[in-house]
């Protein structure tokens, strides 16, 4: 093999290894006082910012109407086909209205192509992480469990404008 | 004492060191979890109980409960022996070494040690050689390439770091002048410790621990990144908490001999000037010797988080280029001591 030439030698200090390991413990000494970075999860819950991307949901007004046209854009966009949509008639101004609006929420990869096609900003990614299901029936969200109300998700949506 | 007696007082002293062994051992399995989530900024186990306090027995009963697999390809007695040869051999060691002094329990003086044998260094040294043997076992019994690459490196290492550890004892045992633990002891009273007066061999030794106890540094055998988990990949449930526990039995029992060897045992730095009543003077004694311990455990975890592993080579090259020479270098500086200071 024959001697390696390197490119820089190390010092007698270095060679002897015992102050490199004392500057090594003491470095996870100091370490064992610093704050500590875990969060006690069920107890404190981890409050996303808003260029997170949680649970698609649809967007209620003050009134209690939701801004949805039934446009179909979002199913159409949808890259798993986890929307479904039913338009309906109503006597409102703007007409349409979704009868039905079904999210599976097991098909659901939170990519966010729903909010960015949608041309009305009725439906926006929320902060909702927390998402358990025990059977398969409960993974999809209808519309009592997507409609929310707008000043909840203000902040995407100003996050939203500010990047279109 | 008759000798009915000294089987009474032995068969206490046994299930007392048993218990606080086996106890010592869990909560250390919690301490090494709950340090190595400090030394990360992390918070560690703490659910079971206060602070996860209750954590050592869940795991246990995890592992308990879980199936015991033996694979097709072992050769099964001797996969079984294995870890009991491990548990037995960590159990064993501590038989010899002195946690306090004398004391006169209703009219009988008790010396607080198992067994008083005057080659208890020798028996030590003895027992843990067989250590290497668990692992052997388990390495080679397997029948798993991992696990014999394991055992491979493990009796190649224990056997290379056993001979510095020797003559770092050698140099203790020329100023103590006996292989009886309580006369090594006693040689180091006041601040007449080992430690300061062959600080090469106190080095040496603690080196050679760390190998013998296969804890990182140099934790080849079980290498996790490397060999998946070393000679005990092939083992689960109470099996693999077999070796599980004689691991850290084997690091408390480096820690004792350490202290005994090296740090004057239980004593307290000229305690017996104080002039104090016997009953508080064992209590002192007892829990210097418990602090020691503790001190040094947590040494030995906390060296485990701050530094990497060594190559193999460099294992060996330390062992045999290094800690060699310097145990040599030791037992010269000890007879220097002892030919021109006369201590």
């Amino acid at each position: 093999m024959g001697v390696k030439k390197r490119e820089k030698d190390l010092t007698f200090l270095e060679r002897i290894y015992i102050p490199e390991i004392v500057k090594g413990l003491s470095l996870t000494m100091r370490n064992m006082f610093k704050p500590k970075f875990t969060m006690k999860y069920p107890e404190e819950k981890f409050i996303p910012p808003a260029s997170y991307r949680g649970r698609p949901v649809l967007v209620m007004e003050e009134n209690g109407e939701e801004r949805c046209v039934a446009c179909g854009l979002c199913s159409r966009v949808c890259p798993p086909l986890a929307i479904e949509v039913q338009a309906g008639e109503t006597a409102r101004e703007k007409e349409r209205y979704p009868e039905k609006f079904e999210i599976n929420m097991l098909r659901c990869i939170f990519c966010g192509f729903c909010e960015e096609v949608c041309p009305e900003e009725a439906i926006v990614m929320s902060k909702d992480y927390e998402l358990a299901f025990s059977n398969r029936e409960d993974a999809i969200y209808g519309k009592d469990k997507l409609l929310t109300p707008v000043n909840q998700l203000q902040d995407r949506i100003e996050f939203l404008r500010s990047y279109k | 004492m008759s000798i009915l007696e000294v089987i009474i007082f032995c068969l206490i002293k046994i299930l007392v060191l048993l218990t606080v062994m086996l106890l010592t051992v869990s909560y250390l399995v919690y301490f090494e979890r709950k340090i190595s989530a400090w030394a990360q900024n992390r918070l560690g186990p703490n659910r079971v109980g206060w602070q996860g306090i209750l954590q050592p027995f869940a795991d246990v009963f995890k592992l308990l409960l879980k199936e015991d697999i033996v694979p097709e390809a072992a050769n099964k007695p001797l996969h079984t022996l294995a870890p009991i040869v491990a548990l037995f051999v960590a159990f064993t060691t501590y038989a010899v070494i002195p946690f306090g002094p004398v004391v006169n329990i209703m009219g009988y003086s008790v010396p607080l040690v198992v067994a008083d044998v005057n080659i208890g260094i020798l028996y030590v040294l003895a027992l843990t050689s067989l250590g290497v043997y668990a692992i052997t076992f388990a390495g080679w019994s397997s029948g798993s390439k991992y696990s014999l690459l394991g055992g491979i490196r493990s009796s190649a290492q224990m056997i290379s770091y056993e001979i510095s550890m020797g003559f770092s004892i050698g140099g203790v045992l020329l100023l103590a002048g006996s292989l009886r633990p309580a006369d090594i002891i006693n040689s180091q009273a006041g601040w007449m410790w080992n430690a300061i007066l062959q600080p090469i061999g106190f080095i040496t030794f603690i080196v050679s621990a760390f190998a013998e106890t296969n804890r990182l540094p140099f934790d080849l055998p079980e290498a996790e990144p490397e060999l998946v988990g070393g000679y005990h990949t092939e083992y689960s449930s109470m099996k693999f908490a077999g070796f599980f526990l004689a691991e850290y039995a084997n690091m408390i029992i480096a820690s004792t001999m350490i202290v005994t060897l090296y740090l004057g045992g239980w004593r307290f730095p000229y305690l017996e000037n104080f002039g104090l009543s016997n009953g508080l003077f064992a209590i002192i004694s007892v829990l210097t010797f418990c602090l020691k311990v503790a001190a040094l455990l947590f040494f030995f975890i906390w060296v485990r988080w701050s530094i990497p592993r060594f190559r193999y080579d460099q294992l060996m090259s330390l062992g045999w280029k290094v800690m060699f020479p310097l145990s040599l270098i030791n037992i010269v500086w000890v007879a220097v001591l002892i030919m021109v200071f006369k201590i």
